[in-house]
C-alpha cells in the first residue's frame, strides 16, 4: 500500500474539487452539479481536439505536460495514510515546494506564449501573489520541521507529540491561508469566473483547450489535494499508520477521508462567506499570516513547543 | 605549473588568444583537479626579498575554484571566437581578457599578501580596460566608477593585512595561521568587517554593489559573463580564505552579520532585478542577489564553527561553495545568451524583444535552462545547492543562542522569498523576450547566431543539468576543499540519493526526474486510452472579437512588474509622470506621454551626499594649493614652526 498511496491523491483530487462545489452550493442555497461533475468535465475535455494559437513556441506545447508530472512528483512525496511512505527519499518539503514553483514557472510561461493581455495578466498576478505566499508558507513549515528536527515529511508526520502545541496552530492558521492563496480561490482569486479583470489561474490558462486543458486542469486539482494533505500530514497527522498493512491501515484511510471532508467544507466555509478582495489588498491578509507564521516560530523558540 | 605559459596573454589576432585561453583552462583544470585530490602544493615563483617574493601555494580550495575558473572560461572562449568576429581592436580585446583570467588563478593561488595583492591589482586593472573598451562616454564614467569603488574596497583588504602581519609577523598565509593566537578578538572581529568591505565590494554586496550595473551595461556580454560568474567570487573566495580558512574561527556574530548581510543583499538585489527591462542590468542586479545567497552559506558555515559544530559548518560550506559552482555556469550562460540576442538585434531592452524562441532555437534554450537553474527549480543544479542552503539554516536551531535560532530561519525564508522573486524575474526576462509576437522589427529578423557561441553556451548549460541531477559528481570536487576548511565532512551520498544525517532529510534529484518521466508517459497513454487520437487546429490567439491582435497589445515587461513596484513601494520609491493633452478637454485626448522610474535608493541617498561631502572638502583644500611660491615657502616655514614647538 505504501507504494500507491499517491494514487489516492491522483485519483481522489477531481472529487475533492466536485464536493468542495457541492459543499458551496449547499451553503449558498443553490443546487450544484454533482460531485463527480469534475470527471465529467475531464473526460469531455479529453476527447475534444484542441485549437492551438499560432504565436505560441513549444513551451505552450510542454507548459501541461511538465505542470501534470511535477504534481504528480509533489504527490508521491507526500504521505497520504501510511508514514511509512515508500517514495519520500525522493524529497522533502523544500524539494515539495519547489516541484510547485517549476509547475507555477511554467504555467506563467505558458500565459505569456500566446502573447494575449490576458495571459500576461495572469502570469504577472500568479507571479505576484506567489512572492507573497511563498515565504509565509515555507516559515509555516519550517516551524513544523524545526520541532520534528528534520524536513522529511513523513518524519514530521511521525513526530506526533510535538503537534498541538500553541506554535503549531500558530503555523497552521498561516498555511491554511497559504492554501486558499495557492489553489486559487477567494479571495485571493475565484475559481468560478472567468471575469477579465479578476481572474489569475484562469487567466494563464485562457489559451488551452482539449487536453491540454485537462491535463492542467487535474494538476491544479492535484495540487490542491497535495496541498490539504500536507496540511493534515504536518499539522493534524493524529490517526495516520505507522506501518504498511493491515487493520492501521483501514483506519487510517477512514481518518483521511474525514480530515479531507472537514478541509473541503473549510474552504466551502470561506468562499461563501468571504468576498474577493482588490489586488492590492492581498499584501495586507498575505503579510498577516506572515506574521503568524513569524510567531509561530518565536512562540516555538521561546516556549520550546 | 607550465599552465601558466599557455595564458600569457598573446593578443596578436583575436582567435589565437582564445585558444590560447582554451588551452589554458584544460591545464588549469586538471591542476585544479589534482589539487582536489592531492595535498597541498608550494611553488616559490620569484623571490626578491623576504616582502617582495612570488609564491604560489595550491589546496583544495584554490583547486576547487580553479575547476570553476576553467570550466566557465573554457566555454566563454569558444563563445567569443564567434561573438567577438565584429568587435573592433578584438585582438586587445583577447589580451586583457587573458590578463583577467590569468588573474583569477593568480588570485586563488597566491600564498602571500604580496602575491596577493598584485594578482587583485591585475584583476581590477585588466576588468577596468574592458569595461571602458567601448570608448564612449559611458563606459568612461562607468570605468571609472569601478576604479574608484574596487580601489575603495582594495584599501580595506590592504589594511586587514597590515593588520594581520602587524601581530602575526609573517607574509605568507600559512605562517599567519601559526602566529594566529597573539591576535586578540577584538582586532580579529576588526579584520573580519574589513575583509567584509573589501571583499564584499568586489562581490557587490549591498550597499557596495553600485559599481555593478554601471560596469555590466557598458561591458561586453562575453566579459560580463567572466566577471559576474568568476571575478565577483573571488570576494567569495578572499573571505572565506581570510576569516574561516587563516583566522579558523571567530565570535558567532560574524556568521549572524553575514546571514543578515546575505539576506539583504538577496533580497533587494532580486527586487532591484526584476524590474529591470534591460536585459544586462537585469542579469548584473540578479548577480547581487546570489552573491547574498552564497553568503548565507558562508553565514551558517561561520556560526556553525564558532559554536563548534563542525559538521553543520561542513554542510553550509558545500552549500555556499556549491552555490559559487553553479552561480558561475547558470549566470554565464545567461550572460551568453543575452549576448547572443543582442548581437542578433542590435538592441538589450526587453520590450523590443519577443517571439525569439523561434528565431533563435538553442539560445533560447539555453537562456531558459541558465533561467531554471537560478530559480532553483528541479531538477537543475541551482536547485540543489539552495536546498543544501536551506537545510544548514534550518539546523541553525542547533545553536544554542537565541539570536541564531531566530535569525537562521528568517533567513529561510528571505531565500524563499528570493526564490519567488527570481522566479518573477526570470519568468518575465524569458516570457518577454523569448515567447509572444516580436516587439520590433529587429526581434521579428533575428537569426540564431554562430555555431562556436551555440556551443560555447551548450558547455554551459550542460553542466548545469549534470551537477542538478548529479550533484555528487560537483560535491566530490568541493569535499576536499571544505574538510580543509571546517575539518569535517556530513553529507551522504549513495544510489543517487543526497542525504543529511543530521535531519535524516534526503533529496534525489534523480528520482524526480525519472519519477516525472513514468508519470508524463503513464499520463500520454492514459489520454491516448481515454481520448483518442484528436487533432489540433491552429489559429488565432484569443481577441475579444476585435480582428487581429497586435504585437502592441502583448502584456510588456513594465507591465509584468507593474504589482511589485506597487507593493513594494516603500523600497523602489517610484516617481511617475503622466502628460496628457486634450483637444478637447476632458473628453477627447491627444495624447498621453506616461513615464516611470524608480529612485536608486543607494546612489542618491548614500553615494551622492558622499561624493557632495568629498567635492567640498577638496574644494577647500584646493585654496592652499593657489600656485604662488612664496605662500608655500610660508607653509613649510609654519610647518617648521609648529614641529619644533611639539618636536621638543
Amino acid at each position: 500500500m505504501e507504494y500507491y498511496q499517491f494514487l489516492i491523491i491522483i485519483i481522489f483530487s477531481p472529487l475533492v474539487n466536485g464536493l468542495i462545489k457541492t459543499f458551496k452550493a449547499e451553503m449558498q442555497g443553490r443546487k450544484g452539479p454533482g460531485v463527480l461533475q469534475s470527471y465529467y468535465d475531464l473526460l469531455r475535455l479529453f476527447k475534444k481536439d484542441m485549437v492551438v494559437s499560432t504565436v505560441t513556441s513549444w513551451i505552450f506545447k510542454a507548459a501541461p505536460y511538465i505542470v501534470y508530472a511535477s504534481m504528480v512528483a509533489a504527490a508521491m512525496i507526500v504521505p497520504v495514510i501510511t508514514t511509512a511512505s515508500a517514495f519520500d527519499v525522493m524529497g522533502d518539503i523544500i524539494a515539495l515546494i519547489a516541484l510547485f514553483a517549476l509547475a507555477r514557472f511554467f504555467m506563467a510561461l505558458a500565459g505569456l506564449d500566446a502573447g494575449t493581455a490576458f495571459g500576461g495578466e495572469g502570469s504577472s498576478r500568479e507571479m505576484t501573489v506567489a512572492i507573497l505566499v511563498e515565504p509565509m508558507m515555507m516559515l509555516a513549515l519550517f516551524t513544523a520541521a524545526i520541532a520534528a528536527g528534520s524536513t522529511n515529511i513523513a518524519r514530521i508526520a511521525g513526530a506526533q507529540g510535538i503537534a498541538y502545541s500553541p506554535s503549531h496552530l500558530l503555523a497552521l492558521a498561516a498555511f491554511i491561508v497559504a492554501i486558499i492563496a495557492e489553489t486559487g480561490r477567494v479571495p485571493v482569486d475565484n475559481p468560478d469566473t472567468h471575469l477579465e479583470l479578476t481572474m489569475i489561474h484562469e487567466g494563464m490558462i485562457l489559451e488551452y483547450s482539449g487536453k491540454y486543458l485537462a491535463l492542467m486542469e487535474w494538476a491544479h486539482s492535484i495540487k490542491q489535494m497535495v496541498l490539504f494533505t500536507l496540511a493534515v500530514d504536518v499539522f493534524i497527522p493524529f490517526g495516520m499508520a505507522h506501518a504498511a498493512g493491515g487493520l492501521g491501515m483501514a483506519a487510517a484511510s477512514g481518518m483521511y477521508a474525514i480530515k479531507m471532508l472537514s478541509m473541503c467544507v473549510l474552504m466551502a466555509a470561506v468562499e461563501s462567506t468571504r468576498a474577493k478582495v482588490r489586488f492590492f489588498q492581498l499584501p495586507s491578509i498575505l503579510g498577516g499570516a506572515f506574521v503568524l507564521a513569524f510567531l509561530s516560530l518565536v512562540t516555538h523558540i521561546m516556549m520550546g513547543k | 605549473m607550465g599552465a601558466v605559459i599557455a595564458l600569457v596573454p598573446a593578443g596578436k589576432t583575436r582567435t589565437t588568444s582564445y585558444l590560447f585561453s582554451l588551452f589554458g583552462a584544460l591545464s588549469f583544470l586538471a591542476i585544479g583537479i589534482y589539487l582536489t585530490v592531492a595535498p597541498s602544493v608550494t611553488y616559490q615563483a620569484l623571490s626578491v626579498s623576504s616582502v617582495f617574493e612570488f609564491s604560489f601555494r595550491g589546496d583544495a580550495l584554490a583547486g576547487f575554484f580553479m575547476i570553476t575558473i576553467s570550466l566557465v572560461t573554457f566555454a566563454v572562449s569558444i563563445y567569443s571566437i564567434g561573438f567577438t568576429r565584429t568587435f573592433r581592436h578584438a585582438g586587445l580585446m583577447g589580451f586583457f581578457y587573458n590578463t583577467l583570467i590569468l588573474s583569477l588563478y593568480a588570485v586563488v593561488l597566491s600564498a602571500n599578501i604580496f602575491t596577493f595583492l598584485i594578482s587583485w591589482e591585475t584583476m581590477a586593472i585588466a576588468s577596468y580596460f574592458l569595461v571602458t573598451f567601448e570608448r564612449n562616454e559611458k563606459a568612461a564614467r562607468a570605468g571609472l566608477f569601478y576604479a574608484v569603488m574596487t580601489h575603495i574596497g582594495t584599501a580595506f583588504i590592504i589594511a586587514l593585512f597590515f593588520i594581520l602581519y602587524r601581530y602575526t609577523g609573517r607574509m605568507d598565509f600559512e605562517g599567519m595561521k601559526a602566529g594566529l593566537s597573539g591576535i586578540p578578538v577584538s582586532v580579529r572581529s576588526i579584520i573580519f568587517i574589513f575583509s567584509v568591505i573589501g571583499f564584499g565590494t568586489k562581490s557587490g554586496i549591498i550597499p557596495l554593489h553600485t559599481w555593478i550595473p554601471r560596469a555590466y551595461a557598458v561591458v561586453p556580454s562575453n566579459i560580463a559573463a567572466i566577471m559576474s560568474g568568476l571575478m565577483v567570487k573571488m570576494g567569495i573566495y578572499g573571505l572565506i580564505r581570510i576569516c574561516m580558512d587563516v583566522m579558523g574561527q571567530g565570535p558567532e556574530w560574524w556568521g549572524i552579520a553575514l546571514i543578515c548581510v546575505g539576506a539583504v543583499s538577496a533580497i533587494l538585489g532580486i527586487l532591484y532585478s526584476l524590474i529591470e527591462n534591460e536585459v544586462k542590468l537585469f542579469l548584473a542586479y540578479s548577480s547581487v542577489e546570489n552573491i547574498g545567497i552564497i553568503l548565507l552559506g558562508v553565514g551558517a558555515a561561520m556560526m556553525f564553527k564558532s559554536n563548534g559544530f563542525y559538521a553543520l559548518s561542513s554542510l553550509a560550506l558545500t552549500a555556499a561553495l556549491f552555490h559559487v559552482l553553479n552561480h558561475a555556469l547558470f549566470k554565464s550562460v545567461l550572460f551568453l545568451g543575452a549576448g547572443s540576442v543582442i548581437t542578433s538585434m542590435g538592441r538589450s531592452n526587453m520590450e523590443t524583444m519577443g517571439g525569439l524562441l523561434k528565431r533563435m532555437p538553442y539560445t533560447g534554450f539555453f537562456f531558459l535552462v541558465g533561467s531554471l537553474s537560478i530559480c532553483a527549480l528541479p531538477p537543475l543544479n541551482g536547485f540543489v545547492s539552495e536546498w543544501l542552503t536551506y537545510q544548514s539554516l534550518l539546523l541553525g536551531f542547533q545553536v544554542p543562542s537565541v539570536t541564531a535560532k531566530i535569525v537562521s530561519p528568517l533567513g529561510g525564508a528571505a531565500l524563499a522569498l528570493t526564490g519567488a522573486l527570481a522566479a518573477a524575474g526570470f519568468v518575465k526576462a524569458f516570457g518577454i523576450s523569448f515567447l509572444g509576437m516580436p516587439r520590433s522589427a529587429q526581434a521579428r529578423e533575428a537569426k540564431e547566431t554562430s555555431i562556436t557561441m551555440i556551443l560555447g553556451m551548450a558547455l554551459l548549460a550542460v553542466p548545469c543539468l549534470l551537477f542538478g541531477i548529479f550533484p555528487a559528481t560537483a560535491i566530490s570536487l568541493l569535499a576536499s576543499a571544505v574538510y580543509g576548511v571546517t575539518g569535517a565532512s556530513t553529507l551522504v551520498y549513495q544510489q543517487g540519493v543526497l542525504g543529511i544525517p543530521q535531519t535524516s532529510a534526503t533529496l534525489s534529484p534523480v528520482a524526480i526526474l525519472i519519477t516525472m518521466a513514468v508519470m508524463l508517459l503513464a499520463a500520454l497513454l492514459f489520454i491516448r486510452i481515454v481520448g483518442g487520437q484528436r487533432k489540433i487546429v491552429y489559429a488565432d490567439s484569443w481577441d475579444c472579437g476585435i480582428r487581429g491582435l497586435t504585437s502592441r497589445m502583448q502584456y510588456t515587461a513594465t507591465a509584468f512588474t507593474k504589482p511589485l513596484r506597487i507593493i513594494y513601494k516603500r523600497i523602489y520609491l517610484p516617481s511617475r509622470d503622466l502628460k496628457v493633452s486634450y483637444l478637447i478637454k476632458p473628453f477627447f485626448v491627444k495624447s498621453i506621454r506616461y513615464g516611470g522610474e524608480i529612485t536608486p535608493f543607494f546612489d542618491r541617498y548614500v553615494y551622492e551626499p558622499v561624493t557632495r561631502f568629498i567635492q567640498i572638502v577638496a574644494g577647500n583644500v584646493k585654496l592652499l594649493q593657489s600656485g604662488s611660491l612664496q605662500l608655500y615657502l610660508g607653509y613649510i616655514l609654519i610647518t617648521l614652526i609648529v614641529l619644533l614647538i611639539f618636536g621638543t
